[in-house]
């Protein structure tokens, strides 16, 4: 920090250039071969090839009665199906968004022609519980979708969050349908079928 | 800049964590004469630290149950991103580890590194060598292969000479054979000895400091023109070695990663089945091999310990006044033959006792163990502590300055060559066992060798329509063929001609066509299934079946179309079997599989006997390797990249000791 202070001018001041120039590639070289080095370790804790690769799932939506709802499980979550009935879609759409923490239309959560269906990834988006209502057993809440135990969030019939601290609504995993009754998790309908 | 400063200087007063770096690091005054032969002190500390961050991550993906750890070793090869690199690197990693640490022991026995005051330095040196072993040995014993299994038998069942030997062994397998309780232990020791070692090695580095280095010269420094800080000029010379140590060590992890290796160890452990050359790993032939030399258990035992535990004594064996072997004219040459009789031991250990050296007249490799051993003691019994006493050693300079013996010492030099060339000329003493294998030409050999692709398509389809009627391929998924150049509709084709059983809605086993994602079913539902079919021979697996095999791909090649129809007239063919001289015992259970027009390529081209044998072992090659594209072109980069760091450091090291030569 002080060698500046007592390094007179010297008739050798080309040499100092020179030693800078060889220490600061030096040090450059080390830093990027570091960085690369490091590269392996943190890659080996991604999702591995084969876990990347198990990415879809096919459900055969034709044992479900309208009104009730079936969990599948697609890359280690739990996927809520639901069968809605005319009068839960007729809620889902006629509630204003002015009344949703997360506006959101109830058509953009399904696809078009399809909107007996409610594809949502049954995950709680405060903290990651999973949310009661998919049993007919289970308690749906005020709102009629699901109701999160951890902490009281409230879900409604499309899946949107209408009561705290839950932030979001529900997640849409990409799914296509491949016939009217059967859909693919895992690919949006762009991709091929 | 201030403001950087005065917090430093704030946490120093409360902790002194930068003087402590300052004086322990870089002013630490350092003898200037070191040579390179100092460089693999820090090269193992360097080592030690890759290893332990290497075998973190490994920790993270290994199954430690005796069901699951082969598989999931090849689980980290072939799925885990970088996971070959991360293996390879831990796998090459303890033999680098061995070799430099080797290096640096026999650098302190040249320059007497041990004498007073730096005893217990050496001797915690000692005790950081054993940890190793340790280590090492509970490292190999993971993979859980047939070296793995039969490695952890015979070490553990040394302790059987021990007084209540038989509950001690039972008590360190937590059972009555080596299985699912050794396993688990050994994980849970691997993990926690290398910390042992950082502990020891702190301890060997306070020891260190302590009175400094040791020099060529072997005296201690008088005045301060005598010693230079360690940093820049040895962080510098540290690094400098350091990119050529990498460079040696890339090599191995990214071209010739199973050179240290054995193939036996990619067959999974098999308790029933010895190989029928069990060796350990190299870094310990020499001991194995004196182990071995005496033909009683609780004295080989006793040999075998003692090789290693005279090391605590070595300073108070060592009777000479005079340190370094620069002045001692017969402990030079002493020296330099113990060298080599270790590498002559590490030979014998690699060979069955009975193993005859046709190129030494003869010479049985009982006797030369014996031989060997017996030298191996004298050098510590007998010439360590009478050398001392009768040698008449050179006159030592007066200080480390002293211009006079900057020359170059004539004799120093002769002396390691003559080593070089009597290690050298050991080379005969590796010989193959087997009977040699004719030479393929294999698109992946080399160092820039890939797959042929059309090889790899027939070979698939000779493995399809032949191989696999008998043979599972139980580490490759169908997805992993798009390497092979087929596209993702031709491989979910590929994969919906197989059926795989699943489980339905009510629980009935059903069979469907598998998903790219599945790997590819095994012909037998269980291993009886398979012996019943086959005559009571199990067609093995063949997902590893060209790393499995000594001689590899050439073995498999040779084996493919090495049958003879006619047995020579001393071989007395068993029911069922057929002649086959490149099998060990030349009896083969398995039908010659390839007959000329066996198959049809799509393509046209004719499908000879050798075309369809080359084929099909390049696709198990790649079914073996699937990683070995991948693995050369890193490989090529590293080693760019390490051969401009090392030029690079090569030159800041000229540029900083410029200063020091003057
Ligand atoms: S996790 Fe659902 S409300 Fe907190």
């Amino acid at each position: 920090m002080t060698e500046s202070t007592h390094n007179p001018p010297s008739p050798k001041k080309k040499e100092p250039t020179r030693r800078d120039f060889l220490l600061l590639t030096a040090g450059a070289v080390g830093a990027v071969g570091t960085a690369y080095f490091a590269w392996p370790f943190i890659d080996s804790m991604n999702p591995a090839a084969d876990i990347l690769a198990q990415s879809t799932v096919d459900v055969d939506l034709s044992p479900i009665p309208a009104g009730q709802a079936i969990t599948v499980v697609w890359r280690g979550k739990p996927i809520f199906v639901r069968h809605r009935t005319p009068k839960e879609i007729k809620e889902a759409e006629q509630t204003p968004l002015s009344q949703l923490i997360d506006p959101e239309t109830d058509q953009d959560r399904v696809k078009k022609g399809h909107d007996d269906w409610l594809i949502v990834v049954g995950i709680c988006t405060h903290l990651g519980c999973i949310p009661t209502g998919n049993k007919p057993t289970q308690t749906r809440g005020k709102y009629g979708g699901w109701s999160c135990p951890c902490h009281g969030s409230l879900y409604d019939t499309s899946g949107r969050v209408r009561r705290g601290p839950a932030p979001l609504n529900l997640a849409i995993p990409p799914y296509t349908f491949l016939t009217s009754t059967q859909i693919r998790l895992g690919v949006d309908e762009v991709a091929h079928g | 800049m201030g403001k950087l400063a005065n917090i430093a200087r704030w946490i120093d007063y409360r902790l002194p964590f930068f003087s402590f770096i300052d004086h322990e690091l870089r002013e630490y005054p350092t003898p200037k004469n070191l040579n390179y032969w100092w460089n693999f002190g820090s090269l193992a500390g360097i080592t030690l630290v890759v290893m332990i961050l290497s075998g973190i991550f490994l920790a993270m993906h290994y199954e430690p149950n005796t069901k699951e750890a082969f598989d999931s070793v090849e689980y980290i090869m072939r799925n885990i991103n970088y996971g070959w690199f991360l293996r390879y690197l831990h796998a090459n990693g303890a033999t680098m580890f061995f070799i430099v640490v080797y290096i640096h022991m026999f650098r302190g026995l040249y320059y007497g590194s041990y004498k007073a005051p730096r005893e217990l330095l050496w001797i915690l040196g000692v005790v950081i060598l054993l940890l190793m072993m340790a280590t090492a040995f509970m490292g190999y014993v993971l993979p859980w292969g047939q070296m793995s299994y039969w490695g952890a038998t015979v070490i553990t069942n040394l302790f059987s000479v021990l007084p209540f030997g038989e509950s001690i062994v039972e008590w360190l397998w937590g059972g009555f054979s080596v299985d699912n309780p050794t396993l688990n232990r050994f994980f849970a020791l691997h993990y926690l000895f290398p910390f042992l070692i950082v502990g020891v090695v702190i301890l060997h580095l306070i020891a260190l400091h302590q009175h400094g280095s040791n020099n060529p010269l072997g005296i201690e420094r008088k005045e301060p023109r005598d010693s230079i800080p360690f940093h820049p000029y040895y962080t510098v010379k540290d690094l400098f070695g350091l990119g050529v140590f990498a460079l040696i060590w890339s090599y191995f992890i990214f071209f010739n990663p199973n050179f240290f290796g054995e193939p036996d160890n990619y067959i999974p452990a098999n308790p029933l089945v010895t190989p029928p050359h069990i060796v350990p790993e190299w870094y310990f032939l020499p001991f194995y091999a004196i182990l071995r030399s005496i033909p009683n258990k609780t004295l080989g035992v006793l040999a075998m310990v003692s090789s290693v535990s005279v090391l605590f004594f070595v300073p108070w064996l060592d009777t000479s006044k005079v340190r370094s072997a620069t002045f001692r004219p017969l402990y030079k040459w002493v020296f330099w033959g113990f060298v080599v009789d270790c590498f002559i031991l590490g030979c014998v250990g690699a060979y069955s006792p009975d193993h005859i050296y046709a190129s030494l007249g003869g010479l049985s490799n009982q006797t030369l163990g014996q031989v060997t051993t017996l030298l191996y003691f004298t050098f510590f019994f007998v010439a360590l502590p009478l050398l001392g006493i009768y040698e008449k050693t050179k006159p030592l300079p007066k200080s480390l300055s002293e211009p006079i013996l900057q020359k170059k010492n004539i004799a120093n030099v002769s002396a390691s060559i003559f080593c070089l060339f009597m290690i050298g000329s050991l080379s005969p003493l590796y010989g193959s066992e087997t009977p040699t294998l004719p030479r393929e030409n294999w698109s992946f050999q080399g160092p820039l060798g890939t797959f042929d692709r059309t090889e790899l398509q027939h070979g698939f389809q000779i493995y399809k329509e032949v191989c696999s009627t008998c043979h599972g391929l139980k580490q490759i998924r169908f997805r992993d063929l798009a390497a092979l150049g087929y596209n993702h509709e031709e491989i979910k084709a590929i994969a919906a001609e197989c059926k795989v059983e699943v489980i339905d809605d009510e629980g009935n086993v059903i069979e469907k066509p598998a998903l790219p994602t599945d790997t590819f079913p095994n012909p037998y539902k269980n291993e009886q299934a398979a012996r019943a079919a086959n005559n009571s021979a199990l067609p093995p697996d063949l997902s590893l079946i060209t790393k499995a095999r000594a001689g590899g791909p050439d073995y498999i090649y040779a084996l493919l179309t090495g049958y003879e129809a006619t047995p020579p007239k001393d071989v007395h063919l068993a029911e069922g079997l057929h002649y086959n001289p490149y099998f060990p015992g030349g009896q083969i259970a398995m039908i010659p599989p390839l007959s000329e027009g066996l198959v049809t390529y799509n393509d046209g081209s004719q499908p000879t006997i050798n075309q369809m044998a080359k084929d099909v072992v390049t696709f198990l090659s790649w079914a073996a390797e699937p990683e070995l594209e991948d693995r050369k072109q890193t490989g090529y980069k590293v080693l760019i990249y390490f051969i401009v760091f090392t030029i690079l450091m090569y030159f800041v090291m000229k540029q900083v000791w410029a200063r020091v030569k003057e």
